[in-house]
C-alpha cells in the first residue's frame, strides 16, 4: 500500500491540532479530523455562518433546522458552545484569532498561494468564506490529493488557477507526504508509508528540499 | 410605539421596482421566507439583492428568481441553484461575488455610517485585481467585469501588508427572520440562525423583520437582546404553520458518513 487514505490525511492532521486551539474545519477531507482527536485534546470547532463549539450530527430528536455547519447539514453543540452574527464570525478570523484553517485544494504553488474555489470556463459557484479565511487565519493548512483525476500535480511552481490567496498557506498535507511552505522553498517533513524522494519529486510540480536539500 | 404591520403584504407594499434589499439567512437558515412570499405577491421587479445565498430551486430567494423579478444579487456562494447559475450564464442576472466576511462587513458597516473600510480578503486575487464576471452578454461573453480595488499598505503586528478598501453596502429595505421580537423591535436570534439578520438588519433603510413569536415591550430581558429596535422599522409576526414551514437542506444524524 503506497500513500495515505482520506482517513489516513486526516489522521495525520489531527496531529498537528493542540489541546485549547480554535479552528475552522472546510469540507470534504478536513471534516474527518474529529474523529482522530485524543480524548485529552480539547478543540473547538468554528463554523463560518456562526458557531464556536461545533460537535457531531446531532441524534434525530436533536435536529434544529436553525442550527446547521458552513456546509448547510444539522449538527449539534459541544458544551459552552457560542453563537454570533456573520460579521463576528470573520472578525474572529480576520482578526487573527483562528488559530488554524484547514481546507482543500486544487493547487498550491511553491511560495503557498492558494487556489480551490474557481476553474475558468467551468460554473462558478462563489467563494463562500475561504478568502477571508486564508487571509485571516493564524496558520492555514491544506489537505489534498497530491495529483488531480488528470494526473497532474496540484502543487506547482505558480497557480494556473484563479487564487484564493497569495502566500498564505502553511503546511499541506497529501495522500503521498508533508510538506511545509518555507522561505526556502517547500521543504518535506514527512513521507507517507511506500513513498520515496524520486517518486515524490516525479509527481510534484515544483522543487522539493528533502533532508536539506 | 408600535411597528407591528397588520400584515406581511402591508409591510412590503412600498417594497417597488428597482428597490434594493438586503436580506438574512444562510443556506436555509434563518431566512425571511414569509417576507419573500409578500415581496413575489406584490408584484416589485428589477430588484437588487444583497444575500450571502440566494435560495436553492423553488425555496427562499429562488421564487423571485424563478420569476425573473431580481436583476442583480450581491452574494458569496451560490452552488446548488440551477435557475441562478442559468440566469447567469444566460446574461440575464448580474452577480457581484464578493467573499464572505467582506460582504457581511459591508452591510455591518453600511448600518454603522462607515462608508468603507480596508481588509486583508482577496488581496493578490481577482477580487483586487478586477476582473470577475459580474454580467455576460448573451453570447455567453463578459459583459461587465467587477472594477480592480484600491491597495493600502499598514503595518500590522509589526510587519508591513496590503489590505484593499471594500465600499459599504447600504440598501433601501432590508427583510430579515428573527425567532423572537417585540413591538419595539427588539430582535432575538436562535442559533446559527442569527448568521447576516442583524446586519442585513442595519444595512437597510427600512428594515422588515418577521418573528417567529412576538411579545409586548419589556418582556425580553434587555440583556438578552441581540438587536435592539432602533435597527428594526417594521414587525410582522408569524402563523405557526409559517414557523413549521421550516426546512432543513441537509438532514443529518449522529452516524452519517461525513462527505
Amino acid at each position: 500500500m503506497t500513500g495515505w487514505t482520506r482517513e489516513q490525511i486526516a489522521q495525520r492532521a489531527a496531529v498537528d491540532l493542540n489541546d485549547g486551539m480554535y479552528v475552522n474545519l472546510g469540507i470534504g477531507i478536513p471534516t474527518l479530523i474529529p474523529d482522530f482527536l485524543p480524548n485529552d485534546v480539547e478543540v473547538i470547532i468554528h463554523a463560518e455562518n456562526g458557531i464556536l463549539g461545533v460537535g457531531t450530527y446531532p441524534d434525530e430528536a436533536d435536529i434544529d433546522p436553525d442550527l446547521i455547519n458552513a456546509g448547510k447539514e444539522t449538527v449539534s453543540v459541544k458544551r459552552g458552545a457560542s453563537f454570533f452574527d456573520s460579521a463576528t464570525s470573520f472578525s474572529m478570523i480576520r482578526g487573527g484569532r483562528m488559530d488554524l484553517a484547514v481546507l482543500g485544494a486544487f493547487q498550491v504553488s511553491a511560495g503557498g498561494d492558494l487556489a480551490n474555489w474557481a476553474v475558468p470556463g467551468k460554473l462558478i459557484k462563489g467563494m463562500g468564506g475561504a478568502m477571508d479565511l486564508v487571509a485571516g487565519a493564524a496558520r492555514v493548512l491544506v489537505l489534498m490529493e497530491h495529483m488531480n483525476r488528470s494526473g497532474e500535480p496540484k502543487i506547482v511552481v505558480e497557480c494556473s488557477l484563479p487564487l484564493t490567496g497569495r502566500n498564505v498557506v502553511d503546511r499541506i498535507i497529501t495522500d503521498l507526504a508533508v510538506i511545509d511552505v518555507t522561505d526556502q522553498g517547500l521543504r518535506v517533513v514527512e513521507f507517507a508509508p511506500g513513498v520515496d524522494a524520486h517518486m515524490l519529486r516525479s509527481r510534484t510540480g515544483a522543487p522539493l528540499i528533502i533532508d536539506g536539500r | 410605539m408600535d411597528k407591528v404591520s397588520s400584515s406581511a403584504a402591508d409591510a412590503v407594499a412600498d417594497i417597488g421596482t428597482g428597490a434594493s434589499l438586503a436580506v438574512g439567512g444562510f443556506g436555509w437558515c434563518g431566512v425571511p421566507t414569509v417576507l419573500i412570499e409578500a415581496i413575489r405577491d406584490a408584484g416589485a421587479t428589477d430588484l437588487e439583492v444583497v444575500s450571502n445565498n440566494c435560495g436553492a430551486d423553488g425555496w427562499g430567494l429562488a421564487i423571485l428568481l424563478a420569476e425573473r423579478r431580481i436583476s442583480r444579487v450581491v452574494a458569496s456562494f451560490f452552488g446548488d441553484n440551477r435557475e441562478f447559475a442559468r440566469q447567469y450564464l444566460q446574461g440575464e442576472l448580474e452577480v457581484e461575488i464578493t467573499p464572505q466576511g467582506t460582504l457581511a462587513e459591508r452591510l455591518r458597516a453600511a448600518g454603522a455610517g462607515i462608508p468603507g473600510f480596508f481588509t486583508p480578503t482577496g488581496v493578490g486575487t481577482l477580487v483586487e485585481q478586477g476582473g470577475l464576471v459580474w454580467r455576460f452578454d448573451h453570447e455567453g461573453n463578459a459583459a461587465v467585469v467587477s472594477p480592480a480595488k484600491p491597495v493600502r499598505t499598514f503595518v500590522r503586528a509589526g510587519k508591513a501588508q496590503q489590505f484593499l478598501l471594500e465600499e459599504a453596502l447600504p440598501t433601501d429595505f432590508a427583510i430579515v427572520r428573527a425567532a423572537l421580537g417585540d413591538r419595539h423591535g427588539n430582535l432575538v436570534f436562535h442559533a446559527s440562525a442569527k448568521n447576516f439578520n442583524p446586519l442585513a438588519a442595519m444595512a437597510g433603510r427600512i428594515t422588515i423583520a418577521e418573528v417567529e413569536r412576538l411579545v409586548e415591550p419589556g418582556e425580553i430581558d434587555p440583556d438578552l437582546v441581540h438587536l435592539p429596535g432602533i435597527f428594526v422599522d417594521r414587525i410582522v409576526e408569524l402563523t405557526p404553520e409559517q414557523v413549521a414551514a421550516k426546512q432543513i437542506e441537509k438532514r443529518m444524524v449522529k452516524g452519517m458518513v461525513k462527505r
